[in-house]
């Protein structure tokens, strides 16, 4: 069991350090940099960059240095906490970022609540009524949720709450709210504006979590155990909720740190559609303008909450499969 | 002989599939008594799991009891016909554990592997004879221990993967005598098992049996398995029983002409124990396809003609020993 933690513990750190140096490369990978960049875009203004000035800038920000030094440079320094300078907004890194990154795991989190409120029940259902008309019905419901791309199912949304309840939506905060520090009025208007980024970012996720529930409880449903339940003089609620699905849910366990990037980038669209303060339309920013510090920050940042997330599911992996913790994983 | 604990009757259990009806039990008969083992045998498929099954009352979708008459005496001195209970019903839920139990061929995958056994088992005790926690606790603990699991007091906290395969039939057994069931169905219970620990399992039932007067339906491919442990035989066919009757008998004068390929597949029974049928010439047929009349006259080697082609034959027999085959009479 420790042999356990330990080894996820040492993956963990091995895989920060090489999301390190990827967040680093992939930056680093277009030609150009974002002093190219910055020179283009005076040029299309009409003025021009001298090349000293150029030479200048790309001293500053550690340009000319070969790729491990400037790798090294920005480790040590995010070590004390300081990401470094946005070029484009030019301010500090966290500062841009802001709750920005919060949000967004706030946004995921919901998703994945709402993902697994709505996904095991109904996987449940589909499979102990196999066959059923509520069965083909939830069936019909996630294709269509697979097939239609949430952005779109975002825009619906957003169309008929705005003819139902006369609010514009979108955003997470109400114009009010959006600038003003935090307070429990701002709170609450968060909390009332998340259920519908949420949804929409969770339905894609959920319609599949339902096929997988659905074909892991049939399987189950199957094995010999489940007689021996029936055999014991159970009611078949009791059978089925005690004994399959808790055998159903434990691949669940180590899915909920996989769930989360794909919940993040997953949110980029929606963010952009729904006009949300998460990370990533200011990571596809970024990216357009080879904001190369404030890219690599993002990025390195949602890398390291998944490692970490992953970290804590495998310790719930652990704790919930008597297997992995009485030591015979 | 005494009056039969349970009695079977005409059972019919059917499974309505795309493909067709599959009769996997068809008018199937056989009694079982207080203190003494049933074999039923016959090839995989006849229909051996699916009575045992439906017995019990849990038969699984698409499959569905569908006639007959299942007599069961209870504790209490009635007798009920299960196959009028709805199989979800609270009363056919009291009979299963307290009445009649089972216990079957792989114990790796008929525990959960998410509960401890001490769970698995308590959890029968309490639903059906209300102890407490921990005087369930007490009670597993000496079923542990009157099953010969060592250590019982500590085994108790274990998970089905920490045992062996021995104990963990071993461990079956208590749980299906958890509360004190009067006819135990053990369907293949030590196929999975080395010759060995297949020894001492039977062992051990044989010695509950003699301890609690138990009813043992004991379904088995092996006919060694049967002649070490059954006082009577159901030889089964494609879902009926073509031959029953006390084991002496039906080893010394098989009268079907199945249960004498049967018993030719094995000529030394007490040299060769547990050796498996080797096939009988040609194939089961589907159940969903039952040739018409004897259901064996395509594979029988003694078919008198057309009669067996077309007729069904009924059983016949006097006292405890009866055969469907019209070399024993009965032909139109
Ligand atoms: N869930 C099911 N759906 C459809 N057919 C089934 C189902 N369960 C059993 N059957 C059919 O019922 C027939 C009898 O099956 P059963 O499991 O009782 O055989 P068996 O005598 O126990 O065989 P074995 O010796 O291999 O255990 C088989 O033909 C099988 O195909
Ligand atoms: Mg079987």
């Amino acid at each position: 069991m420790i042999t356990f933690v330990v080894r996820r513990l040492l993956l963990a750190i091995v895989t920060t350090w090489l999301i390190s140096v990827l967040s680093f490369a992939i930056i680093q990978l277009p030609p150009g940099d974002f002093v190219d960049t910055y020179i283009a875009q005076m040029a299309a203004s009409g003025s021009s960059v001298s090349a000293q000035a150029a030479e200048a800038m790309r001293k500053m920000y550690g340009l000319d240095r070969p790729f491990y030094v400037q790798y090294g440079k920005w480790v040590g320094r995010i070590v004390h906490g300081d990401f470094g300078e946005s070029m484009e907004w030019r301010r500090p890194v966290l500062e841009v970022i802001g709750d920005r990154l919060w949000l967004t795991v706030l946004l995921a989190f919901a998703a994945l609540i709402i993902t697994w409120g709505l996904a095991l029940p109904i996987g449940i259902y589909s499979a102990v009524r196999q066959y059923s008309i509520g069965d083909y019905l939830f069936t019909l419901v996630g294709f269509v949720g697979i097939a239609v791309p949430n952005f779109l199912l975002a825009l619906v949304l957003m169309y008929f709450s705005f003819r139902w309840f006369g609010a514009s939506v979108g955003g997470l905060f109400s114009a009010k709210y959006s600038l003003l520090p935090w307070s429990w009025g701002k709170v609450w208007d968060l909390m009332k504006h998340l259920p519908l980024p949420a949804v929409v970012l969770a339905l894609g996720g959920t319609a599949q979590l339902v096929r997988i529930m659905r074909a892991n409880l049939l399987d189950e449903l199957r094995r010999p155990y489940v007689v021996t339940a029936r055999a014991k003089g159970l009611t078949e609620t009791r059978v089925v909720l005690k004994y399959p699905v808790r055998a159903a849910l434990n691949p669940f366990a180590s899915n909920i740190a996989y769930l989360f990037p794909f919940l993040v980038s997953g949110s980029v669209i929606i963010s952009i559609v729904l006009g949300l303060p998460t990370v990533g339309p200011l990571l596809v920013e970024a990216l357009i303008s080879q904001d190369m510090f404030l890219a690599g920050s993002i990025v390195l940042l949602l890398g390291v909450l998944t490692v970490i997330g992953t970290f804590i599911s495998d310790l719930v992996l652990m704790w919930v499969d008597p297997r992995l913790r009485q030591g015979m994983g | 002989m005494a009056e039969p604990l349970l009695s079977v009757r005409g059972l019919r259990t059917h499974f309505e599939t795309p493909e067709g009806t599959i009769r996997a039990v068809d008018d199937l008969d056989f009694d079982v008594f207080e203190g003494r083992t049933l074999g039923v045998v016959g090839e995989s498929g006849c229909g051996k799991s699916v009575a045992a099954r439906s017995v019990l009352g849990i038969v699984e979708k698409p499959g569905r009891v569908v006639g007959g008459r299942i007599l069961l005496r209870t504790h209490a001195g009635d007798t009920l016909d299960l196959a009028a209970l709805p199989q979800d019903s609270a009363a056919y839920r009291a009979i299963r554990g307290p009445e009649i139990a089972l216990v079957f061929q792989e114990p790796m995958a008929s525990f959960s592997q998410y509960y401890t056994i001490g769970n698995q088992i308590t959890e029968a005790i309490r639903l059906h004879l209300r102890l407490s926690r921990s005087a369930a606790r007490a009670r597993a603990i000496e079923l542990l221990d009157m099953v010969g699991v060592p250590q019982p007091s500590r085994r108790i906290d274990e998970y089905p993967f920490q045992l062996s395969g021995g104990l963990r039939q071993r461990v079956m057994i208590a749980m299906a005598l958890a509360c004190d069931p009067r006819i135990l169905i053990a369907d293949e219970p030590t196929t999975a098992l080395d010759v060995t620990t297949q020894a001492q399992i039977l062992d051990l039932l044989r010695e509950l049996q003699a301890k609690r007067g138990l009813a043992i339906i004991l379904i088995t491919h092996d006919m060694g398995v049967i002649a070490e442990m059954a006082h009577d035989v159901a030889v089964m066919y494609l879902g009926r029983a073509v031959e029953t009757g006390p084991v002496a008998d039906i080893f010394a004068a098989p009268a079907h002409p199945y249960t004498r390929a049967l018993l030719r597949s094995i000529p030394t029974v007490l040299a060769k124990p547990r050796t498996h049928l080797p096939t009988i010439a040609g194939s089961i047929p589907m159940p969903s396809a039952r040739p018409a009349g004897c259901a064996f006259s395509p594979r029988c080697s003694e078919v008198l003609g057309d009669v067996c082609r077309q007729t069904e034959p009924p059983a016949i027999g006097e006292g405890a020993r009866s055969v469907r085959c019209f070399l024993h009479g009965g032909a139109p």
